[in-house]
């Protein structure tokens, strides 16, 4: 498969997408909570708590809808800043009760639209790295389809980024990329991998820790050890003390292309 | 006249004559403002740091001249000045890029860090320069910016960042992003240490950087009629197929939706920084 068909796996809208997985992983115990206390809630955003086996767990998911109707009631998964606010205020809330935060990152991006503009979107994605960045609690993301740029990163700023066989992330999507470099979009398969935007390329960049074979739907088997998998991840960093889980963090960002 | 002029065919020497009843001024003495057309004497706009006089209009400045008009006379100490970049995953047509642009702007990364005084006050400064790929970030130009956030918690000083940027420095792919965080953290670690940071947004400053350190200042001022987007205007126009009002994203714009604590006008910039340093308790006497 080529970079570009990754992209092109990484959109399919048969995909599940992150209320699947939230649904798969935490069945009848998971809980939503609406909005960011301030503007309103933003539904490209789904979030609230669970349990995973036996532990309690904050669950933020960027969603992209499964059908027509809930894709454009979750603008096909490109947030707007009240969105990363409410991301950032279960967060906090995660922190406040020490329970570990699992994030899914499905988005082209945030949005780019003059709401978004004038309600701060650059000032909502800084605000979510700064505090994700010394957030006293463990975090996980998962890359389970499109991770575009600054859209992604915002739910992204954790102890492990793990990342779909068939998930990409990238600065710039490989259409935009070539037509700002080249003047030609339909250069897109070339620009994508030149971007080393899979998760193989990820993986070997240092920026992924773990390359994860994607569930079917239904597969209850497979969701089963993918549950194992963060429990034990989660319970691994629990026992961390949460001041050195997050100077780890940082490290861990600080090291990402070292730079001599 | 010497010889030569005298042996000239006579039409050429009449283009002489009339040139002669005008003062001469050669063209790399004269600047037009690009927003009002004002021919302006470039010795004026210096004296007036780079602003025109009939319209305000702020020309761009480049990193070197920013911190010249900020720092103390002689007190500007570079640091990192030696780190470049290198095309980290062989990025097609970057190597040519950064060569030509290290040409261009004698400098050999998108920002300038060091410690400097202003009003005699210590401080960490930090200076994009848009002459290098448009002060695009890439992964020496976020380590750059979290040294110097680093070297500033670790000795107590406030900090400076006057931004300017298109983005995150799509050649370097992924590496670039991570910028983001990285720096992100490197300024919460300053503001944890109870720390002052103040931004200075300039234009035009977008994308990547407004995403992160340049709207996680203490204090956010910026140069009027800047630029300050997320995404740029013509990203927004081709997702929504509308026109944007024509204040939209200018630093008064920003401002008014609340993002923007003050409007400074550039002769004014030293002054409001080192009184809002006096009033954070820095260069207080010992």
């Amino acid at each position: 498969m080529s970079a570009y068909d990754k992209v092109i796996a990484a959109r399919d809208t048969n995909k599940l997408t992150s209320v699947d997985y939230i649904k798969a992983l935490f069945g009848e115990s998971f809980i939503e909570l609406h909005g960011d206390r301030n503007f309103a809630d933003d539904k490209a955003v789904v979030g609230g708590v669970g349990m995973l086996n036996n532990i309690p767990v904050t669950v933020i998911g960027l969603e992209k809808g499964r059908n027509t109707k809930e894709r454009m009631e979750r603008n096909f998964g490109a947030a707007h800043p009240e969105g990363y606010r409410k991301a950032l205020r279960l967060m906090k809330q995660a922190e406040k009760f020490h329970r570990p935060v699992l994030c899914f990152v499905d988005t082209s991006g945030a949005f780019c639209g003059i709401g978004a503009e004038e309600r701060g979107q650059g000032h909502a994605i800084a605000t979510n790295l700064m505090e994700m960045m010394a957030l006293k609690t463990p975090v996980l993301s998962v890359f389970i389809g499109e991770g575009g740029s600054g859209g992604a990163i915002a739910l992204a700023v954790a102890d492990e980024v793990w990342m779909m066989e068939n998930a990409v992330y990238s600065v710039i999507s490989p259409e935009g990329c070539a037509s700002i470099l080249w003047k030609d979009s339909s250069k897109a398969a070339e620009a994508a991998e030149c971007l080393k935007m899979t998760a193989k390329d990820l993986f070997e960049l240092g920026v992924v820790e773990r390359i994860l074979r994607e569930p079917a739907a239904g597969d209850q088997k497979m969701f089963e050890s993918l549950k194992l998998l963060i429990c034990r991840t989660f319970e691994k960093n629990l026992a961390v003390d949460p001041e050195r889980l997050a100077q780890l963090r940082y490290n861990r960002f600080r090291k990402i292309g070292q730079v001599k | 006249m010497d010889f030569f002029t005298f042996i000239k065919p006579k039409n050429e020497l009449e283009g002489a004559d009339t040139d002669v009843k005008q003062p001469y001024v050669p063209d790399e003495m004269w600047e037009k403002c690009p927003e009002c057309g004002t021919l302006l004497l470039t010795t004026d706009v210096e004296e007036n740091f780079q602003v025109c006089s009939k319209c305000n209009h702020h020309f761009r400045l480049n990193a070197r001249q920013r911190i010249n008009m900020t720092a103390d006379k002689d007190s500007f100490v570079e640091m990192d000045a030696e780190l470049v970049s290198s095309n980290i995953i062989d990025f097609p047509g970057y190597d040519e890029k950064l060569e030509k642009s290290k040409l261009k702007s004698k400098e050999n990364e998108s920002v300038i860090c060091g410690t400097c005084k202003l009003d005699g006050i210590d401080a960490v400064i930090v200076s994009m320069n848009s002459e290098f790929m448009m002060g695009s970030m890439g992964t020496v130009t976020g380590d750059k910016i979290t040294r110097a956030f680093e070297y500033a918690t670790a000795n107590g000083l406030p900090i400076i960042v006057f931004t300017v940027s298109g983005g995150a420095r799509m050649q370097e792919g992924i590496l670039s992003l991570m910028q983001m965080a990285k720096t992100s953290g490197a300024v919460k670690k300053h503001s944890d240490a109870g720390l002052l940071y103040i931004t200075v947004l300039t234009d035009p400053t977008s994308g990547g950087v407004t995403a992160s350190f340049a709207m996680e200042g203490d204090i956010i001022l910026a140069e009027p009629k800047a630029l300050i987007a997320f995404a740029g205007p013509r990203v927004i126009e081709q997702t929504i197929r509308q026109k944007l009002p024509r204040d939209f994203q200018t630093a008064e714009f920003v401002r008014s939706k609340g993002f923007v604590d003050k409007v400074v006008d550039r002769r004014d910039m030293k002054q409001t920084l080192v009184s809002l340093l006096r009033i954070h308790n820095y260069g207080e006497v010992e």
